[in-house]
């Protein structure tokens, strides 16, 4: 069930000077959250971060009570979330919106780029009780942009492309050499940038491939109430809060 | 005890709390947050004759204290109002009042008379106020003429209480309230949003796609306060008030300054609980000064 729920800023861990994981705590249960599900996060002492920012969800744990975000610090709400006490209270509205189709696969590609590798760690774990084999592609712009790789090796292969060929292969993650003619997943997820994904995506519809897709618009309200954060689908505007953010590509208009 | 009930045009609302159209969708949204029923009324999200898609994205832009909006009016038509969602709020435990828009009269009417005969609907909110379409929305409502045009001929086919949705975007807008309560408004809603525009300066692009949108939040507060006292003074029909509400002091300003009811929008987005926080609010604000009756704060305003 979506509730409203008081955490407290339990740990920091930096990735680099933009990147954090944040992980929050609470007296409570956590509720429980599927992969692909974020949370509306209020800013604490922000005036001027009006509205609450939806930020995927990273992991959580239900033993320990908490829950953890993958956060890249871009604007003023993502720097202030990386800035405040350990203990101080985080309100935040989840879990939100549906999740990725977890469907007895036998070999899935995960294709990630910037924040859109956030929702992994969770889609990795419910694959793995599946015997799903998972491949992940990351793509980042340079070496020092490349986040969690260590998690992902735990649940499958890791490939990587840098744009300026500092790790991995050198290029966009499309142009990687898993993409080759032998390649046989049975689903791919993907999450990070729009341009990327719909690289990806058109990949996977040229081979026949499921594709799933992540979106990240711009919200206000994150329950499907204020119709913001709409795109465009073959059954007319759809909100990517409520009826996503986990789209099969083959409904978006892209 | 308090007694919260507040009578707007004939209709007795549990509280003087409601929520906003295009804030807080058909209700059902906001169930795992709130029990729904303690609520005033949900004034839904805006319905037209047929089916609208919206415009296109981006269709919001976070401001300083609020943010704009263009979504254009997105819903599935009356029909399907009437037959899909209506049926599965009407036992929600508040009043369900519609919001309906038209780009010409002839529209309007065709939505008020199917609305006529629903059961349980006791009440509409007729909107010549919204800025986010091309055609029909707030030029109803920015001229005299116009709005008593649309106005009067709902009045002619829906033979329930009639709240006329006001447009900030207007020079005197007492003229306004003044000519729909002429032309047959059992009372009047205001404010709507105030047009606006935010502009990227790094892409030189404006942020919304229609270029425009309608301003919302605690940003329009004093003005839109200043409005409903202006109007609570010129007309004799109950005045619903909303602009900015974000707690129930805010609640109790419009009160005071004439709104029998507010309506809570925008800050549904920031807490979907805060509607039921500002009904507990006002309760204790009333038991703190010795008020038995909510209805006496309406007008309140000490000179």
């Amino acid at each position: 069930m979506k509730r409203v729920q008081d955490f407290r800023v339990k740990h920091y861990r930096r990735l680099n000077s933009d990147n954090y994981i944040l992980t929050l705590s609470s007296d409570s249960d956590v509720e429980i959250v599927k992969p692909g599900n974020f949370a509306e996060i209020k800013i604490p002492d922000t005036p001027d971060v009006f509205l609450r920012r939806p930020i995927s969800i990273l992991d959580v744990d239900h033993n320990a009570n908490t829950i953890s975000f993958y956060i890249k610090a871009v604007g003023k709400g993502t720097r202030k979330l990386g800035t405040l006490a350990i203990n101080s209270v985080v309100n935040i509205v989840y879990p939100l919106g549906n999740s990725f189709t977890i469907n007895k696969q036998k070999n899935v590609l995960l294709v990630g780029g910037g924040s859109g590798i956030a929702p992994f760690i969770l889609l990795a774990n419910k694959l793995k009780n599946e015997n799903t084999a998972i491949t992940f592609l990351i793509g980042a712009r340079s070496k020092g942009d490349v986040f969690l790789t260590d998690e992902f090796s735990k649940y499958g292969n890791v490939l990587i492309t840098t744009e300026d060929g500092s790790f991995g292969e050198k290029g966009l993650v499309t142009q990687h050499s898993v993409f080759t003619d032998s390649f046989n997943f049975d689903h791919i997820y993907t999450c990070g940038p729009d341009p990327m994904m719909k690289a990806v995506a058109k990949i996977a519809n040229k081979k026949y491939i499921n594709c799933e897709a992540s979106l990240e618009n711009m919200m206000a309200c994150g329950i499907g109430a204020c119709l913001c954060c709409v795109t465009p689908t073959i059954a007319g505007n759809k909100c990517v809060c409520t009826e996503g953010p986990v789209f099969n590509t083959k409904e978006l208009k892209w | 005890m308090v007694n919260l009930e507040v009578n707007i045009a004939g209709i007795i609302l549990k509280n003087p709390v409601t929520t906003a159209s295009g804030t807080f969708g058909f209700g059902e949204e906001f169930a795992d947050f709130i029990d729904i029923s303690k609520l005033g009324a949900i004034f839904v999200k805006g319905i037209t004759l047929h089916n609208r898609e919206g415009n296109d994205y981006p269709r919001m832009a976070e401001t300083a204290s609020g943010m704009l909006n263009a979504v254009g009016l997105q819903n599935k038509g009356i029909d399907y109002f009437i037959n899909t969602i209506y049926p599965s709020i009407k036992n929600l435990g508040t009043e369900i009042i519609p919001n309906i828009n038209g780009s010409v009269v002839e529209e309007y009417i065709e939505v008020a008379e199917k609305l006529n005969d629903v059961d349980g609907i006791n009440a509409l909110e007729l909107n010549i106020s919204c800025p986010n379409v091309k055609e029909g929305g707030m030029a109803f409502g920015v001229n005299c003429p116009a709005a008593i045009a649309v106005t009067s001929a709902v009045r002619e086919v829906f033979h329930k209480p009639i709240i006329v949705k006001l447009s900030p975007n207007v020079t005197d807008i007492t003229e306004i309230a003044k000519v729909v309560e002429g032309a047959g408004a059992d009372a009047v809603s205001l404010v709507n949003t105030f047009l606006g525009m935010a502009i990227d300066a790094n892409t030189k692009k404006p942020i919304l796609s229609t270029v425009t949108g309608g301003l919302s939040g605690p940003a329009i507060k004093p003005i839109a306060l200043r409005m409903v006292w202006q109007v609570y003074n010129a007309v004799k029909i109950p005045v619903v008030g909303i602009g900015g509400i974000m707690n129930a002091t805010d609640a109790i300003e419009f009160m005071l300054a004439g709104a029998t009811a507010i309506q809570v929008g925008t800050a549904n987005f920031i807490d979907p609980q805060v509607s039921v926080k500002i009904i507990e609010g006002i309760e204790d604000y009333c038991q703190k000064n010795g008020i038995s009756n909510a209805s006496d704060l309406v007008g309140g305003l000490i000179l």
